[in-house]
């Protein structure tokens, strides 16, 4: 054991100074109590960069992802080798064995309407399934994009980009702190993944492969059914307003607006599944939005939009007013757009 | 084990590697600013005041060991994003509302100054200012202790202001005590969805609603000084949430004095419809004693007991006010300048408004009229009218005010509360 301990020293020694990498991922630190100093300590890619992931790292992709500022988000997956994550139905986040990560990095290009030239590595976040449970960790980049290093308060980047629509745009944004992690991965009192549900990973991802299957192959994954509904793409415009709205506000909103979620005590569940009216918000009234109700009396009302309280917060920047409140300094004006058509193509009730 | 040692070893390697980037950060398309990258020591102790303060402290708070406690020094302290506390047992202590002041008048993010989420937390000595939305919120965090805490909203009270002061949810075991909130465009004390709760000992001034106690049981609001506001206190309980059925709450030895401030809540928010000039109000809720209180030129009303008044669907939920009592309170000026739906009715009885009204409704939806024992256990001279309203949905020109009052009876002692966490 010493000598094992000693041979370990003697290689990881000449890291200093070189920022060199351990091969492959390092369960140890994956599973050590706290975090890692930075991110290339854990193993996870094969460059300090994080363009290259090691063995057994496998990039993926949601079909809805949460609006981050317009970022692009590379989604990476380890699990580790022997274990497997389990399907739990395709409205549940797969359930992911003790050792698992999941690697968020957030990027910009100087003009997202081409988001792969001039990219940079902003921040990039882990989930590890720890032996006690998930821990949410945020890395922060420097300006060379050689090292991510933990930063649990969280950092204000001001970031100058042109915007998907050709808007430039100049912003602070925010890398949350390690509590605001939590705030939007709240379950309970434990924390849990938000985007990998089944349906939202079944499709083809970034390695040109439907993922459900791909996962299935490489072992990491057990027990999902051969076809899996995807959730409605909310940027399909061939499927029904319903349908993406409510895929819209499934990714964006029901992390907190659920019942075990941050926002549990508005009563607002916003979640894919949920049916009952007055809790989607048709007919209720705030319960403490304070001036984040605007003008409005109910969260919804069908067929005036300009009426409904959501549409409102998600049409807002200001803190105290902007919905969600954490992740965006921006308006997704696609999205406001998306809600707001929905909620005009209800059958108004007068 | 080996696994675990290993861990160490490369952790305590890499830590002396040391070094926290090259420090070269500028950059057309974006510079870098405030990245903490130190995970070491902060595990309470004091923060020193000066650069980068809010990192520091927001990196203690993170950091903190449970039980620990950190001190915040003198100075105003500007902050940029709301802070939060996930750690059992922190004490985060300031040197006095007048010296600590976290200042969140250029907040860019977050819904509130402050959020509490974790269990046994202390927060005393110190003044959180200007907040975009809510000051201090803690969520699911039993035991919590408010105690010479200051929330303030600068100014003249503003529908600009954040909507809650001093905001505990879904928490057991809850002490508000010796502080101060100013300047809420909805609730300066509120509690909502809680259990065994006490608010002694404050000051509520220029809020919409001083204090209020909503979808709640077992609270005691005494010895509080609630003044200026529109509405003093409110006792509510309201349809479509996971906790309802909001009871047992005394309400006792307050001043609730001069709550004439204009009604500044925005629009949609429940306390938008308390009128400007009201006491105390109790909403759709069972077993409230209000006793012992000195009332002081309110000009709608000292206290008023109501039905809900908004449109519901929610099966579970009453909204009629039971088994209320009023009893033995000192009643200064009232009624003289009714404010909102009570000045429209005033006009039927004369112009002025009785010191208590109750709307009288008795039954909803459909259903018979109930016994809903509203207990006016007062001497004769203090004025009271029944509005006569009779059933929900409340239909305002239905009124049929009495000065008679109902036939009730005491609700009996409202059960002490006692707190696991303090006296």
């Amino acid at each position: 054991m010493r000598r094992a301990l000693a041979a370990c020293l003697a290689l990881l020694l000449p890291a200093c100074g070189q920022q060199q990498v351990p091969a492959g991922p390092d369960l140890a630190l994956i599973l050590a109590a706290g975090p890692a100093e930075t991110l290339a300590d854990y193993g996870l890619f094969a460059d300090a960069s994080a363009r290259q992931p090691s063995a057994g790292v496998v990039p993926y992709d949601l079909i809805n992802p949460l609006f981050s500022d317009h970022a692009s988000k590379h989604r990476l997956v380890y699990v580790p080798e022997g274990e497997a994550a389990a399907y739990r139905g395709g409205e549940d986040v797969l359930d992911f064995p003790v050792g698992t990560v999941l690697i968020k990095t957030f990027a910009f290009a100087p003009d997202m309407r081409t988001p792969a030239e001039g990219e940079r590595y902003r921040e990039t976040r882990l989930l590890i399934h720890k032996a006690d449970g998930w821990a949410a960790y945020p890395y922060v980049w420097n300006e060379g994009e050689t090292e991510a290093r933990y930063a649990p308060a969280g950092a204000w980047l001001d970031l100058a980009y042109t915007d998907p629509s050709g808007t430039p745009v100049e912003i602070n944004y925010r890398v949350p702190n390690q509590n605001q992690c939590k705030t939007c991965h709240q379950l309970g009192d434990a924390i849990a993944p938000i985007g990998p549900k089944a349906r939202n990973l079944s499709h083809e991802g970034p390695l040109g492969v439907g993922q459900i299957e791909d996962w299935t192959a490489r072992g990491m994954l057990f027990g999902a059914p051969g076809n899996i509904d995807a959730i409605a793409n909310v940027h399909d415009a061939s499927l029904s307003l319903d349908a993406r709205a409510r895929a819209y506000l499934d990714i964006n909103c029901a992390h907190c607006h659920r019942a075990e979620g941050s926002a549990s005590n508005s009563g607002l569940w916003l979640g894919w599944e949920e049916q009952e009216a007055v809790r989607i918000g048709f007919g209720k009234h705030p319960t403490a939005a304070g001036r984040g109700s605007g003008s409005g009396t109910v969260v919804i009302e069908p067929g005036a939009p300009e009426a409904s309280i959501m549409v409102y917060r998600m049409d807002s920047a200001e803190a105290g007013v902007a919905m969600p409140e954490l992740g965006r300094a921006l308006i997704d004006d696609a999205g406001v757009e998306l809600v707001r058509a929905w909620i005009e193509d209800m059958p108004s009730e007068n | 084990m080996r696994k675990l040692l290993f861990a160490a070893a490369s952790v305590s390697v890499l830590a002396a590697c040391g070094g926290a980037g090259d420090g070269s950060d500028s950059d057309a398309s974006g510079n870098q600013s405030s990245v903490n990258g130190t995970t070491s020591g902060a595990s309470g102790g004091t923060i020193e005041a000066g650069d980068d303060f809010a990192l520091r402290l927001q990196t203690a708070l993170i950091e903190a060991q449970p039980g620990s406690t950190i001190t915040l020094p003198a100075g105003t302290f500007a902050m940029t994003d709301g802070l939060t506390l996930d750690v059992d047992g922190v004490t985060l202590r300031g040197a006095s509302p007048s010296e600590t002041i976290l200042d969140f008048k250029n907040q860019m993010g977050s819904g509130e100054g402050l959020l509490v989420t974790s269990d046994d937390v202390t927060l005393t000595n110190f003044t959180v200012r200007d907040t975009k939305g809510d000051g201090i919120k803690s969520k699911g965090a039993d035991r919590i202790t408010y105690s010479n805490v200051k929330v303030e909203w600068l100014g003249e009270p503003s529908e600009d202001n954040g909507a809650y002061g001093i905001y505990p949810v879904e928490s057991t075991d809850v002490l508000v005590e010796g502080s101060h909130v100013r300047g809420a465009s909805d609730a300066g004390i509120y509690v909502g969805q809680s259990d065994n709760i006490i608010v002694r000992d404050n000051i509520a001034e220029f809020n919409v609603a001083g204090i209020e106690i909503e979808n709640s049981s077992n609270a005691v609001v005494n010895g509080n000084v609630v003044r200026n506001n529109a509405g003093g206190i409110l006792v509510f309980d309201l349809p479509d949430l996971p906790v309802m059925g909001g009871n047992t709450t005394l309400i006792r030895n307050n001043l609730i004095e001069d709550n004439n401030t204009r009604n500044f809540a925005p629009p949609g928010n429940i306390v938008a419809s308390v009128p400007s000039g009201t006491g105390v109000i109790i909403m759709a809720n069972e077993k409230v004693m209000v006793r012992d209180n000195n009332f002081v030129n309110n000009q709608t009303a000292h206290v008023l007991i109501t039905a809900y008044s908004q449109d519901f669907s929610d099966e579970d939920y009453n909204p009629l006010p039971r088994n209320i009592e009023v009893r033995n309170n000192t009643y200064g000026e009232s009624g003289y300048n009714p404010q909102g739906d009570l000045g429209e009715l005033a006009s039927l009885i004369g112009g002025n408004l009785p010191p208590i009204i109750w709307d009288g409704v008795t039954s909803w939806g459909g259903n018979d009229e109930t016994d809903v024992n509203i207990f006016i256990n007062e001497p004769d001279s203090v004025g009271f009218v029944n509005l006569g309203l009779g059933s929900y949905p409340m239909d305002v020109s239905a009124a049929s005010p009495s000065m008679d009052r109902p036939a009730g009876e005491s609700i009996g002692a409202i059960p002490t509360v006692k707190l696991s966490h303090a006296e």
